[in-house]
């Protein structure tokens, strides 16, 4: 079966009937792994459905819909602490990937290395799940479970991606390591962003690493640290082992887990000293 | 199809079409299989190559990933459709220009993104170039010429082609060029006859197993459009094969025991539907799964499972060159450098996965696929189906990259011997992670070498020992074992030389032919270790090298003084003013460095023997006129994007004083044209190229004995007729009188024969192993983020002596590839069996990864070849990655002896060395 709706509510109709159906978006995730192999599953094709598409800002908050596309995304125009989710957008992939794949995508196929993941974390985003029982929303850090594990029912289709505003100074961005260029998994990779008062006084600072353990985690040590620092030259030397405590990396074809961790350390140094910079720019 | 599947109306190309299809299959199949336009190509179905590359709504996307129902209303572009839309004619043309296409297989993607990019900027620059292009792989051009096509889209048109007589040495694109520009080239995968059965190959997924085949009766009941199972009791003839005559030691489907992961094990034959549902787990077999051989010390340790009777120690065979007393001279030396180097498997990663169909015609069989080497394959196909040689006929398809890995049979057995017992046309195309698994790769090396000099830094003595992984099978590892030690002395005077190999059999994939054949793994020790050498003799790594360089009068290690065409002198001559700028701009860029970015320049050199070692390999080539004076070069050369087609149409034109564009070719049929040899070894201009020379003067010299003029005297082809002009005075020449002399239609006709005079080597390596060599040096700009261990090329210089450039862009382009391949061995490329079996895992150089690359032709003319031509297929590849690791050095002072320098390991050496 391949059933492709123009409306949520068929899709959540769908769903409900409770078969093992696999929803389709960009399909960037979906075909990799089933190379070689028969393509049997019931499919629910979520691409023509006009409610899932757009950015738009909804009672104060930005709401990606889950048809968005990266290239949407990168080519927007958003308020600069989404910067992060841009850069992350501009090296997904190809641009023939941006072209196809969905953040929404990304997010459910929950890969440890999905480099939207660390960006929302620090952008304290939001997932919305709908089903035909209702609708419900969750921080990503929530949603986001572990290597392939989230907390969406089987019924349940994910119609948003919601990013509240942040601060008019907040500024954010993005720092993913690979071995090459284009087209490459992450090794690692850094989303931070910082909420500076005029003076530079740091009010709010949110940070996560990707690829560094089975899910993006956020660095609460470190950003209770930096919280009432200047934001300044140096500021990246304040970034201790210690604080990457919590990340539990592995070893793999791409790297070693001490490579992680220490890159790790590295990546969230310069990703500090990156936006001292600008903001003293 | 089946009677529930929709109809999915979309605009292609411009016109209204409906399919019936699945909406959930894949819009690049149903483009290739429902609507005909193979132009699309499929390099992995998984996104990972952009080869499939298409415009929906003008946005490019890899059609791999979308479903066809995602398309019903939309706008599709093919490459089809932009060739027949003038408004890219000017695109086309510039790439056929630049010489941005070599292979071909990855164009209609690049083309496709070049498009998507121009509509939104249609003057862009390099970095937006390579961010659109980004998501498109090619293994054959490092990108460069891609680059320039799409940045001179609007240049000047490409000069006319080259009048009579001055077709060698000029710039002109490929004269098979344009097919691959508008999607009609017709590659493995692109042909096939509708009524023809698939195929499908059952591998193992152990690397070492004993297994039984189960009840095959419940597969066959379930699937009634599964035609034959085969089987190893199948195979009509032999049920082995293997590059040496006296090697045979694979079989074309295992009989109880499987020696590594990917090995096959069955076929099933039926139709496409059935084929491709028939999960892998429905197969039922019984395995028994045993401890693996893995690593060349595990198969030398003693009392290891031997992987084959014959070889009860694991080793293949052995290698070696001799000469002089190396412990003496090591004794008596200033200095002694010492090192213990090791490298990875690296897979050819083509972006054509290898494909092709078999057809049985009468008592002959016939098979189009992609090949390197049509005639050893008839040879070998013949004896794995007990007929003569005579009675089988490859037709080779356009071949979508090769560099050795389709040297060795692949599916052509099993397509064979399939349609042989089916009766019916037979098809298969392998996955990406099936062509992975399966088929050969570089040779992991394990090499100890010491280096000594005394304190004028003359070379006295290298010792060299190198154990190559030769895998499950023995595929060309005698050829590594044989050529490595001839060239493990380098391009030096070496008073005294010991090179030892050895070719080990483990469970791992048969190791084979790659551009090469072990000398890439072996200056990675060597050409390091001499840089380490210059260090403790307080010498310019450059003039230790020059001090050293062979050239003509020279005695090498195994004996021979060189006659002629030494150019490495002249190689590092041309690097010399560069070198020492970049080197001091790097030493002034790191004094005043603060961060963590450390930049460095490094050197490398090596030479090559250019064709077999040791071993007769003739080419022949034949030209002929017909009855209405149109010239054909019959040419079994297979060109697999270097570029032969051009080179021995340039060479061929000039012998016979004729313009190349009056030249017509045939090429690689076994039934129409003569032996050639292999595309490989770097031997198709210089061996290939003598012959075609040959051949042109040769019917030269009966044009003009029939027109009864002298040898002065000028050919004129003018629309389509042959004149004969001498002293002033011109007539046209009439063969329509002559009788037709071949079955090619031809009445008069010459052939060339050329075979490299070589000699045996004796038991110490000493002999006459290549007519000539290769040279060159090339030159490494790196910078190290010592904080992550990463390593960006900032630039490379290349000083190749070819002997002659017949035609200096495909040169270039040769070079260009080959340096891309050596950044991916120095940098990223490890093949690791179940691990990286995919091109998302394994990591080719993207755009991003290769440098601006400048390239310094020195033309040391070698007597022997066309011209003076020699070769520059894996020469171009060879000192990369040791030019690269030495530039490492120059950064940071830290020594990679283990190649990939990937961003892990690279860090950990820089740690260890202090860096924080
Ligand atoms: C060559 C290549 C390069 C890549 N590079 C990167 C990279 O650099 N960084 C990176 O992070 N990823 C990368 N990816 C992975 C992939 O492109 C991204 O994860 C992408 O965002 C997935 O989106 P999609 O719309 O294509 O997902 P799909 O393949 O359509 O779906 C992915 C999964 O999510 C589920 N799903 C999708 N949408 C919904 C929804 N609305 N509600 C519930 N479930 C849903 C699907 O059922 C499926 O399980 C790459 C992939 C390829 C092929
Ligand atoms: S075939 Fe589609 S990306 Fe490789
Ligand atoms: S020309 Fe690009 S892959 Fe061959």
């Amino acid at each position: 079966m391949y059933l492709r709706p123009s409306m949520v509510e068929e899709a959540l109709a769908a769903l409900a009937e409770g078969g093992p159906t696999t929803i389709l978006a960009g399909g960037t995730d979906y075909y990799p792994a089933r190379v070689g192999r028969p393509l049997t599953e019931d499919i629910l094709d979520i691409t023509a459905i006009a409610a899932l598409r757009g950015i738009g800002e909804r009672d104060g908050a930005l709401r990606i819909g889950a048809a968005v596309r990266w290239t949407e995304i990168a080519e927007a125009a958003l308020p600069p602490s989404l910067r992060c989710l841009q850069l992350a957008a501009r090296e997904i992939g190809g641009r023939q990937i941006q072209n196809a794949g969905t953040l929404a995508g990304n997010l459910c196929n929950a890969s440890p290395a999905a480099d939207g993941v660390p960006c929302l974390l620090a952008l304290d985003a939001e997932v919305e799940l709908a089903s035909a029982r209702g609708t419900r929303r969750l921080p990503v850090a929530e949603f986001v479970r572990g290597n392939r594990r989230t907390a969406r029912r089987p019924d349940e289709l994910m119609t948003a991606i919601i990013v509240p505003r942040c601060a008019e100074a907040a500024r954010s961005t993005f720092l993913k390591l690979g071995a090459r260029r284009y087209l490459v998994i992450s090794i690692v990779m850094v989303a931070a962003l910082i909420e500076a008062a005029p003076d530079g006084a740091i009010a709010a600072a949110r940070i996560a690493v990707g690829a560094c353990s089975a899910a993006a985690q956020r660095l609460p040590l470190l950003e209770a640290v930096l919280r009432g620092r200047r934001l300044a030259s140096g500021i990246g030397c304040l970034v201790a082992a210690e604080h990457l405590g919590e990340l539990a990396p592995i070893d793999d074809v791409r790297g070693t887990a001490a490579y992680r961790r220490e890159a790790a350390r590295r990546l969230v140094a310069r990703a500090l000293d990156e936006l001292a910079a600008e903001a003293a720019a | 199809m089946s009677a529930t599947e929709p109809r999915i109306a979309f605009t292609l190309n411009g016109a209204d079409t409906t399919v019936t299809a699945a909406p959930i299959r894949r819009l690049a199949a149903v483009l290739r299989e429902e609507c005909g336009l193979t132009g699309t190509k499929i390099g992995c179905d998984a996104g990972d190559c952009g080869a499939c590359t298409v415009l929906v709504d003008g946005a490019q996307l890899c059609a791999c990933l979308v479903p066809v129902g995602q398309v019903a209303g939309r706008r599709i572009t093919t490459i089809e459709g932009l060739a027949a839309d003038p408004r890219y004619d000017a695109l086309r043309q510039s790439f056929h220009r630049h010489g941005a296409a070599q292979c071909g297989i990855c164009t209609p993607g690049m083309l496709m993104a070049a498009a998507d990019l121009l509509a939104r900027a249609p003057r862009p620059d390099a970095a937006m170039t390579a961010d659109a292009l980004g998501g498109v792989l090619c293994r054959c051009t490092g990108y460069r010429k891609i680059i320039d096509a799409v940045l001179d889209v609007a240049g000047a048109e490409a000069p006319p082609l080259p009048a009579a007589g001055e077709a060698v040495g000029a710039r002109m694109p490929k004269v098979d060029g344009l097919a691959k520009l508008d999607g009609t080239e017709r590659y493995g995968a692109d042909e096939g006859p509708a009524e023809a059965l698939w195929l499908k190959a059952i591998r193992s997924p152990h690397a070492a197993a004993r297994f039984t085949l189960g009840d095959l009766r419940a597969l066959r009941a379930k699937y009634p459009g599964l035609v034959r199972i085969l089987t190893a009791a199948d195979i009509p003839g032999k049920n082995s094969f293997g590059i040496y005559p006296d090697i045979k030691d694979q079989p074309v489907l295992a009989e109880g025991v499987v020696r590594f992961r990917g090995e096959a094990v069955l076929a099933l034959v039926g139709d496409a539907e059935t084929i491709a549902a028939i999960g892998e787990e429905e197969v039922p077999i019984a395995w028994h799964i045993e401890a693996p051989v893995i690593g060349v010390a595990a198969a030398l340790r003693s009392g290891a499972p031997a992987l084959h009777a014959a070889h009860p120690d694991n080793v293949l065979i052995k290698g070696r060159v001799l000469s002089g007393d190396v412990e003496a001279a090591l004794a008596s030396a200033a200095a002694v450098v010492t090192g213990e180097f090791s490298t990875a498997f690296v897979e050819h990663a083509y972006i054509e996965p290898e494909a092709g169909y078999a057809r049985r015609v009468g008592d002959r069989i016939e098979i189009f696929a992609c090949t390197q080497t049509p005639y050893m394959d008839r040879d070998e196909v013949a004896r794995i189906m007990g007929l003569s040689p005579e009675q089988v006929r490859i037709i080779p398809s356009a071949v979508g990259g090769g560099f050795g890995g389709k040297l060795d049979l692949s599916l052509q057995p099993l397509i064979a011997t399939a349609a042989w017992l089916t009766g019916r046309p037979v098809r298969c195309i392998y996955t990406r992670p099936e062509s992975m698994m399966s088929t050969t790769k570089r040779h992991p090396a394990h090499i100890k070498a010491r280096i000594a000099a005394d304190a004028e830094g003359r070379l006295l003595a290298v010792d060299f020992h190198a154990d190559f992984n030769t895998g499950a099978y023995a595929s060309w590892g005698p050829t590594v074992a044989n050529r490595v030690p001839v060239h493990a002395s380098g391009p030096y005077r070496v008073a005294a030389v010991r090179a030892e190999t050895r070719a080990v059999y483990t469970n791992e994939t048969p190791a084979g032919a790659f551009r090469g054949f072990g000398v890439p793994q072996t200056v990675i020790a060597t050409e390091t270790l001499l840089d380490e050498l210059a260090e403790k003799l307080d010498l310019d790594p450059l003039e230790l090298r020059h001090r050293n360089a062979l050239r003509v009068g020279d005695r090498t290690a195994t004996g021979q003084v060189l006659q002629a065409s030494a150019g490495l002198a002249a190689c590092l001559d041309a690097l010399r003013p560069r070198w020492r700028e970049a080197r001091a701009a790097a030493a002034a860029a790191n004094a005043g460095a603060t961060g963590p970015l450390r930049r460095g320049v490094g050197l490398a050199a090596m030479w090559y023997g250019i064709g077999n070692t040791s071993m007769s390999n003739p080419s022949t080539m034949r030209v002929g006129i017909d009855r209405v004076g149109r010239i054909t070069l019959y040419s079994g050369a297979v060109d697999i994007g270097q570029g032969s087609n051009t080179i021995l149409s340039q060479i061929c034109a000039d012998a016979l004083g004729v313009p190349v564009a009056a030249i017509r070719l045939v090429t690689g049929d076994t039934d129409r044209t003569p032996d050639a040899g292999k595309t490989s070894a770097s031997r198709q201009t210089f061996i290939s190229g003598a012959a075609a020379k040959v051949a042109g003067e040769a019917l030269r010299r009966q044009v003009l004995e029939r027109a009864g003029a002298g040898p002065a005297a000028r050919l004129l082809v003018e629309s389509g007729r042959i004149f004969v002009e001498e002293s002033g005075e011109r007539h046209a020449l009439d063969f329509s009188d002559l009788p037709v002399s071949n079955e090619s239609g031809d009445v008069l006709s010459a052939t060339g024969r050329f075979d490299p005079p070589t000699t045996a080597l004796d038991a110490d390596g000493q002999g006459v192993p290549y007519a000539t060599y290769a040279f060159a040096a090339q030159m490494a700009e790196i910078e190290v983020d010592t904080g992550l261990g990463t390593v960006r090329l900032r630039r490379i210089v290349a000083a190749h002596d070819v002997g002659r450039a017949v035609n200096p862009r495909e040169v270039e382009g040769q070079i260009h590839g080959g340096i891309a391949q050596g950044i991916g061995l120095a940098l990223m490329e490890e093949y690791l069996p179940g691990r990286t079996e995919n091109l998302h895992d394994y990591l080719v150089p993207t755009f991003g990864d290769v440098p601006p690359i400048e390239c310094l032709l020195i033309e040391d003319p070698e007597p022997l070849g066309p011209y003076g031509a020699k070769g520059i297929g894996e020469p171009a590849l060879i000192p990369t990655a040791p030019a690269i690791l030495n530039a490492i050095y120059h950064a940071t002072g830290v020594r990679l002896r283990r190649v990939p320098a990937t961003p892990d390991r690279m860090r950990a050496a820089l740690r260890e060395a202090g860096y924080d």
